[in-house]
This record gives structure tokens, C-alpha cells and sequence, in this order.
């Protein structure tokens, strides 16, 4: 019996929900005013709801179809795996997105596919999607397409053209465990694919001799995937890989899964979920790294064994091991050093630079600026506020690190 | 003073009221801001409203995006505050810069706060299909907002819903947009919606997307309050999501790894479906006309030359002449080569010429094309049809020009000098090695090029010879 549409979303989105990507921030300003279109785009994404998992539904994230050629250990849909299977066609798609976009769930589609019969026959199907929704919907909303790094350039090209965003997996942090893992994968091509794209994206930004603007590579940029915890490597060789693909290609975002338990999981894969928190450190070392100016190396420098403390932020393990540098002077300091203080955010940072021209801080103007005072406090001195012997104090680590907790015996 | 502001059109009149209340010199104390208020008989006195006509008042440009923001706020104080703050920004305008001046700070809070509730509207309302037979789609929706926000925010619904009529109902204020048109009325009591069959499968979505071996409840209800959840169609699935995540969790936890299924080994064995070559050369060309045109590609043209010959001239890619012409080797370096060719005794005629990649890769300057490289993947995309002309010309020799045409046939690009003037053996049979001729039409300095034109009619002159020694 054909399974109805209901049955394929469930199963096509089931199968979506591993990819961590839903931002929908950041594209080229587009409405509907001139009454002939749906859809805008105003530079802040929105995210329509919340799923009990904490993550945001801003997107359409489905599956074209979860039959897939490869055996990706990690991945739900590997050939090899016993989930049932489903396929969209390309008008279903398309009526989808329209009708939840017309009632408002959703910002745009996050459209990702299995590999069925070849990459390029994989990809052809997604880029007529796009097409479609693009040209005979006239769809102006957010459009995310997870493109195959093995699929004709051309069609890359093409997809750029419709699309947002386009993003391609790394999958795993080194060239090794993909090789291991995703044996039909080759970490070379999907970084030629990344380059392609950079590529792409910086000969849209040229004019012409006449000034003519090439038509927009996908205006939100590219971005990718790691998962974290399937494979042995350590936060210092995940954020070592982080650097050199925002360096390399320009990448807008990172974003690293845990890797949490699939149903049917393969054999070569630990069933331990490594802790949820281990991401949500990797995440913050992420925004330490594009934000705040550290670097891959003095994050990582704080352990012994290159991975981030569980228990403290990074932000807060390297001060604490850095502990010479302060107390810093809020009222002259640079602005470097103040970013660097725990508990200072990149706004209360612009507050304080803003305020100090205009009067003396104080240690209740912090507060109402938005630092977090708990954090800062053993870190900072002004008016009214100074750490003492607070700062070099034995045990700071304990006052911030979590209580420690008797083992189960079971 | 009383000043009344009306529920709609709150920060016009406020703008205009604040104006002619600070250019009139009228302190904050002796101000009653009543928003929304019957009209009653002023107790304080009946001075009219000051029109702001006396002396022009200059505010920072920081404090109107605030008070424009503030003025939807659900606090009736929030007018006198604002007001209060105008007051003091008349000898310190630099105050607004102050991130931490108590009142300020009490108003940007306030900003904020109506930031949010703007931002959740235009995530949380929930349209539903009116299913009328009009040419435009028909929508409607409930919604309960905390603050006055459904003025400034309609704007955003005009900007995205344009091709649909649609009308958002509040407590508060009613948009409606009809025709391309916005019109805002008083609120009302929560219409009867007609059911929506959109909403089972959004329903369906929202159950599947979640994952139940990362609950964090925490996590979403601060972004999700439940004061939201009641006009939210998805929200009633959440209690049973949040009962079944652990004991789902376990289930796949104890689950044994399964089998493949039956089919996991042919379709991962199955080599990606390779397009059969066919039987004729004429089949062939038919299949490279029906290829879809490429941006900034030009169209395929395939090799030409009889279907038997037993040399295969391989070059780089069409250039614009070419691919003008549809037929391979007529532009500049075709000509150098048939001149060459000719002197040494090698008949075109005889040859099947052809490409190693069949499309001409450009980039527009002007009328110009310039011709780019083609890179790895385009060669590797022309090797099919480079081989499937090899399988049905099945020459003897096959003559390389180029790195292109070197990498193509033997998979190797590099130390073309080196490596040219010989044969290397390759699965698709002898492949001679030489230089593509546009090689010679690029070198600027007259004497290096004769002797390279010296060098390449010598590897022409030894192909000459093979083929009269293959031929005996």
C-alpha cells in the first residue's frame, strides 16, 4: 500500500532530525510587497517553535527520500539499516513548504536527501525543487539545500542560484575516521565542493566592466557539520578543523552534533551517548573563536589532554589558568582584555566602552549592563568593587565548578 | 495636563503630544498621560493640548528609535517615563549613551521586552485557511499578545503575506489585510476558526523532528512560554513527547544491531547506474544534442572523423570558434595543427579528432569569452564521453595534446615536457604525448616559437611514421 503524505512526513522528517543547522538569519532582504509572490527575508531568522529538545523549528528540515547507497555508520539511513524508507516527489515538497509557510510555521524548507542511484540524479531532483518553489511558486522565503559533494559542479551551480544556503557535511573531524566511518565519503571532494563554492560565492560578489551585478550565490553562505563524540578525537583536533574551514572556505557556521543514539545503530558505534554539555562546550569555544579573538590553541591549552572542561565555560577555564592577568581595570583596559574577562559578554563590552567616555563605572552599573557580576567578579576591579586576594584564591575553580557528586553504586 | 493617546496610532500622537509638551516647557510632573481613556471632563483644567507650534525641539535620534519601540509597551507609565527621560535630555543628551543610568535602563529593558513580544508574534501566529473561492487565498488567526504590538508588526505580515488576504484577531488591536491593503480596528473576543487540515500534518512534524535522546524542556519553554502554548496548533503534542522520550530512548538503547535488510547489499554493490554507452557513433551525438545547455558553458560538440580510423586526435576543449561552429579543431590552434599535420603527411580526413572535455568553459568579458581551464571534475565528467568515442572508433594510437588530453587519458597531468614525443600504454590503448598547439600560438618571443613549431611537427613526423608502421 503507497503510504499517504502524512506517513512520509513523519518518516522523511524523522530522518531530517540529525542535522543540526536551522538558522534562516543572515540572506539577502527579499518581500512580497509587489502582491505576485509568498515570502520574505529580513536579515534575523525566526524560529516558529520550540521541540522538547530545546532546539528551534524554524525550517521545513525533511528528507527528499531516506533511501541512501551509502553505509555511514553513524547515520541513520545507511544502506545497511533496518528504518522503513520513504520517498517525496518533487511537487509534495514543493506543496509542503508552501502550505506551512501560508500559516506561518515555518521561515523555509532545509531539504537534505539519501544518495539514490547517483549523486547527480540525487542532486538534479533537489535543485528542481528549489526551481520550482523559486520560479513557478514565486517563493521568497529561506531556502537550505544540503548539497552532494560527489554531484556534477554545474549542479552546484545551479543550486547556488535558487538556494540561501547550501551546506555540505565533514561528518567527522578527521580525514581518518571518515574513512572509517563513511567509507564512500571522500573528505577531499567534499572539500574541493566547500572551495567550489567559496569560490562561487566571491566571483558573485564582482561587477562587471560595466557594473552589472552577477545574480546572487547563495547570499547566507555555506556552512557544515561534524559530529562529535562517534570517534576518538579530541575537542583540539574538532576546533583545530573548525579554524581551517572558516579560514579555508570562508564557512559561515560550524555546527557539531553530539552523536546520540540512533534507532537500528550499527555495530561499530559505541551506544554511549558522549554528554550533551561536551557540544554545548564546543559551541562556546566556536563563539569564543569567531567573537572574542581566541584562538583554537589557547582554548585548548587550558587541559592536558586538548579536551574542554566539562564543568567550567572555556571563557572561564582560560582565565582561570591565566589568572596574572587580572584582576583587570574595567575603567581603562583595552578592549581585547575586556573580552576576555568571564562573565563580559561582546554587547556589555560595547556598553562599558560607551559608558566609561561619559563617567566613572561603578560595580552596580555592571549589573544593569548585563554582566554576569557571579563570573566577573573575582576577574575585575573599579570603583566600589575590588577582588583582593580573590583573584590568586586557591580554590576558585571549586566556587564555579559544579559540587562533586557521589557515584551510583549501581 | 491630561493628554489622551489613542489605542491606535499610540506613537504619532505620542510624538506629536511630547513635542508640543516639551517646546511649551511643561515639566513631566505636571503631565497625565492616559492612554486608551473615555473622554471625560478634565479634572486638572481644560488648557488645550500644546502643539508643539512655539520652538522646535531637537531629541537624539536614540531616544525616538527608543520611545518608538517603548510606546507599545503593556505599563500605563510608560509615557510619563518617557517623557521624564525627554525631560532630562534637554541639558545632557550625551545621557543616552549611558548604558547604566537607572531609568534609562529601566526603559531599555522595556524596549526590550516589546522587541520580544514583536518577535514572537511573527513566530507564533498561526494562520488558518478560510477556504473561500475568491481569486486570493483567505487566512485568519488568533493571537494573544502581551504588549501592544500588533500595529507595529503588521507591517511585517504585509511585507510577507502579499498574494493572500489575511486577518490577525487580538484582545487588542485587529489587522486586517485585504486586497493589498492594511486596515487596523479595535480588538475582539476570539472568533470561531474553522478547523485546518494543515494542522494534523504540522502536528506530524513537529512529533518527528524531536529527539527524544536530547530532552531539554528547560530549553525550550524559555523560548516558548506557556502563555503561547493554548493558540499554538503543535503545543498539545508536547506533554506526550515529554512522558515518552526516556522509555523510547531506552528501547533503542536495548535494541540489538539488526540485519541489513535483503536489498542494503545490491544497493550499496550496485555501481552508480553508468549510462550504457551505445552502438553508433550517430547514437552517440544524438544523446550529447539531447544534454541540457550549462551557464557559461558552451553546447556539446563532439569529435569528428570516420568511424574506423585508426588515429584518435585528442585535444583540450572546444574554444569559441568551435563552438560556434558545432565541430572540433576549426579556430586558430585547428589550423596550426591541420597545417602541421599536413606537412608531415597525416590526413585529417583519416583522424577522428575530438576532445578531451566536449564543452567550451567561458567567462564573459564583455562580447568576449574567455576561455577558462577545465578543472578536475569537468575532465572527469568528459571522460565518459571520451572513452565511449574511443570504445566505438577504436583507433590504434591515440594522439595527446595537451595536459588536458594527458590527464584525461592516463590519469596523470604532470612533466608533460618530459613525457611528450613518446608512446605510454595505457587501458585505453597507446597513447602518443605531445603539446596542444594553442601552446604555440601563445608564445610571445618569434624564436622560441619556431623552435617549439620545429619540436611539435617532429612529434607529428613520428606519429606520421608509427602509423605507417602500424599500417603494414
Amino acid at each position: 500500500m503507497p503510504l499517504t503524505l502524512q506517513q512520509k512526513l513523519a518518516i522523511l522528517s524523522d530522518a531530517a532530525r540529525y542535522d543540526a543547522s536551522c538558522a534562516s538569519s543572515g540572506t539577502a532582504r527579499r518581500d512580497s510587497r509587489d502582491g505576485k509572490g509568498l515570502g520574505s527575508t529580513e536579515g534575523s531568522g525566526i524560529c516558529h517553535a520550540y521541540a522538547p529538545d530545546g532546539r528551534c523549528i524554524s525550517l521545513l528540515k525533511i528528507l527528499m527520500t531516506n533511501f541512501c547507497i551509502y553505509d555511514c555508520a553513524y547515520c541513520v539511513n545507511r544502506v545497511s539499516s533496518q528504518v522503513e524508507r520513504a520517498r517525496f516527489t518533487p511537487e509534495e515538497v514543493v506543496t509542503l513548504t508552501i502550505e506551512f509557510y501560508r500559516r506561518n510555521y515555518i521561515e523555509g524548507l532545509f531539504l537534505s536527501s539519501g544518495i539514490v542511484q547517483s549523486p547527480d540524479r540525487t542532486m538534479e531532483q533537489m535543485v528542481q525543487i528549489a526551481r520550482t518553489l523559486r520560479e513557478r511558486e514565486q517563493f521568497r522565503g529561506y531556502i537550505h539545500l544540503k548539497t552532494i559533494p560527489d554531484a556534477a559542479p554545474e549542479l552546484i551551480d545551479q543550486a547556488g542560484l535558487y538556494a540561501d544556503r547550501l551546506s555540505i557535511n565533514v561528518e567527522l573531524p578527521t580525514d581518518a575516521s571518515v574513512a572509517a566511518y563513511a567509507p564512500e565519503k571522500n573528505p577531499g571532494t567534499i572539500r574541493g565542493a566547500m572551495d567550489k563554492v567559496r569560490e562561487k560565492r566571491a566571483a558573485a560578489k564582482e561587477r562587471g566592466h560595466r557594473g552589472a551585478r552577477p545574480p546572487r550565490f547563495a547570499p547566507a553562505g555555506q556552512s557544515t557539520q561534524m559530529i562529535v563524540g562517534a570517534d576518538g578525537s579530541s575537542d583540539a583536533t574538532i576546533l583545530g578543523q573548525s579554524t581551517r574551514l572558516y579560514g579555508d572556505f570562508g564557512l559561515k557556521r560550524v555546527y557539531y552534533s553530539a552523536f546520540s543514539p540512533i534507532p537500528d545503530s550499527s555495530a561499530k558505534l559505541p551506544l554511549i551517548q558522549p554528554p550533551l554539555v561536551r557540544e554545548h562546550r564546543l559551541y562556546q569555544a566556536d563563539w569564543l573563536m569567531r567573537f572574542y579573538d581566541f584562538t583554537a590553541a589557547e582554548i585548548t591549552s587550558v587541559t592536558p589532554d586538548g579536551n574542554l572542561d566539562l564543568d567550567l565555560d572555556p571563557k572561564l577555564a582560560w582565565a582561570l589558568a591565566h589568572r596574572a592577568l587580572f584582576p583587570v581595570n574595567v575603567q581603562r583596559a583595552d578592549k581585547a582584555l575586556l573580552l576576555r574577562v568571564p562573565g563580559f559578554g561582546t554587547k556589555t563590552v560595547q556598553r562599558i566602552l560607551s559608558t566609561r567616555r561619559q563617567r566613572t563605572l561603578r560595580y552596580e552599573d555592571l549589573q544593569r549592563m548585563g554582566a554576569l557580576m557571579t563570573k566577573a567578579r573575582p576577574f575585575v576591579t573599579l570603583q566600589g568593587w575590588t577582588p583582593g586576594a580573590l583573584t590568586d584564591s586557591a580554590d576558585l575553580r571549586a566556587r564555579f565548578a559544579p559540587p562533586p557528586e557521589q557515584l551510583s553504586l549501581f | 495636563m491630561r493628554i489622551d493617546l489613542p489605542r491606535i496610532g499610540t506613537w504619532e500622537a505620542f510624538r506629536t503630544a511630547a513635542r508640543g509638551a516639551l517646546s511649551e516647557g511643561l515639566p513631566p510632573e505636571d503631565v497625565l498621560w492616559v492612554f486608551d481613556g473615555a473622554p471625560q471632563a478634565d479634572l486638572f483644567g481644560d488648557a488645550p493640548v500644546p502643539t508643539g507650534a512655539r520652538s522646535p525641539v531637537n531629541v537624539p535620534k536614540s531616544f525616538v528609535s527608543l520611545a518608538e519601540t517603548v510606546v507599545w509597551h503593556a505599563d500605563p507609565e510608560r509615557f510619563a517615563r518617557l517623557y521624564a527621560l525627554l525631560w532630562r535630555l534637554r541639558d545632557r543628551p550625551a545621557l543616552m549613551a549611558d548604558r547604566s543610568d537607572p531609568a534609562l535602563a529601566r526603559l531599555r529593558e522595556m524596549e526590550k521586552g516589546v522587541r520580544r513580544c514583536a518577535h514572537k508574534m511573527k513566530a507564533f501566529v498561526r494562520f488558518r485557511d478560510l477556504a473561500g473561492d475568491g481569486p486570493r487565498r483567505r487566512f485568519a488567526a488568533w493571537f494573544e499578545p502581551t504588549h501592544h504590538t500588533v500595529e507595529p508588526t503588521a507591517p511585517f505580515f504585509t511585507r510577507r503575506f502579499a498574494d493572500m488576504d489575511w486577518l490577525i484577531a487580538t484582545p487588542d488591536v485587529t489587522a486586517r489585510f485585504e486586497a493589498g491593503a492594511l486596515s487596523l480596528g479595535p480588538g475582539q473576543a476570539r472568533p470561531d476558526l474553522p478547523e485546518d487540515g494543515a494542522e494534523e500534518l504540522w502536528g506530524t512534524y513537529f512529533c518527528n523532528i524531536f529527539n527524544p535522546a536530547r530532552l531539554k524542556v528547560q530549553a525550550m519553554t524559555s523560548e516558548m512560554p506557556r502563555k503561547y502554548w493554548k493558540n499554538l496548533p503543535e503545543a498539545r503534542h508536547i506533554p506526550a513527547l515529554i512522558a515518552g522520550a526516556e522509555s523510547r530512548v531506552r528501547a533503542m538503547a536495548e535494541t540489538a544491531p539488526t540485519l541489513p535488510p535483503v536489498w542494503a547489499e545490491r544497493a550499496a554493490t550496485r555501481p552508480a547506474p553508468v549510462r550504457a554507452v551505445p552502438g553508433t557513433l550517430a547514437e552517440l551525438r544524438a544523446m550529447a544534442a539531447a544534454e541540457p545547455p550549462l551557464p557559461g558553458r558552451g553546447r556539446m560538440v563532439l569529435g569528428e572523423g570516420p568511424a574506423g580510423a585508426v588515429l584518435m586526435v585528442v585535444g583540450e576543449q572546444p574554444g569559441n570558434e568551435e563552438d560556434m561552429a558545432g565541430r572540433p579543431f576549426v579556430g586558430p590552434a585547428g589550423q596550426i595543427f591541420d597545417r602541421v599535420a599536413q606537412g608531415v603527411g597525416l590526413d585529417r580526413g583519416r583522424a577522428y579528432v575530438t576532445n578531451a572535455v566536449q564543452r567550451f568553459k567561458f567567462r564573459e568579458r564583455g562580447k568576449r569569452r574567455l576561455h577558462q581551464p577545465p578543472n578536475r571534475t569537468e575532465i572527469e565528467h568528459g571522460r565518459w564521453w571520451l572513452e565511449a568515442e574511443i570504445k566505438l572508433v577504436r583507433p590504434r594510437l591515440i594522439l595527446a595534446m595537451g595536459a588536458t588530453a594527458l590527464h584525461s587519458l592516463t590519469g596523470q597531468r604532470n612533466g608533460l615536457m618530459q613525457r611528450r614525443g613518446q608512446v605510454e600504454d595505457t587501458p585505453l590503448g597507446p597513447v602518443f604525448v605531445t603539446v596542444h598547439p594553442s601552446f604555440l600560438l601563445r608564445l610571445p618571443d618569434a624564436a622560441r616559437r619556431a623552435e617549439e613549431m620545429a619540436l611539435f611537427t617532429q612529434d607529428l613526423a613520428a606519429v606520421a611514421r608509427l602509423m605507417d608502421r602500424r599500417a603494414e
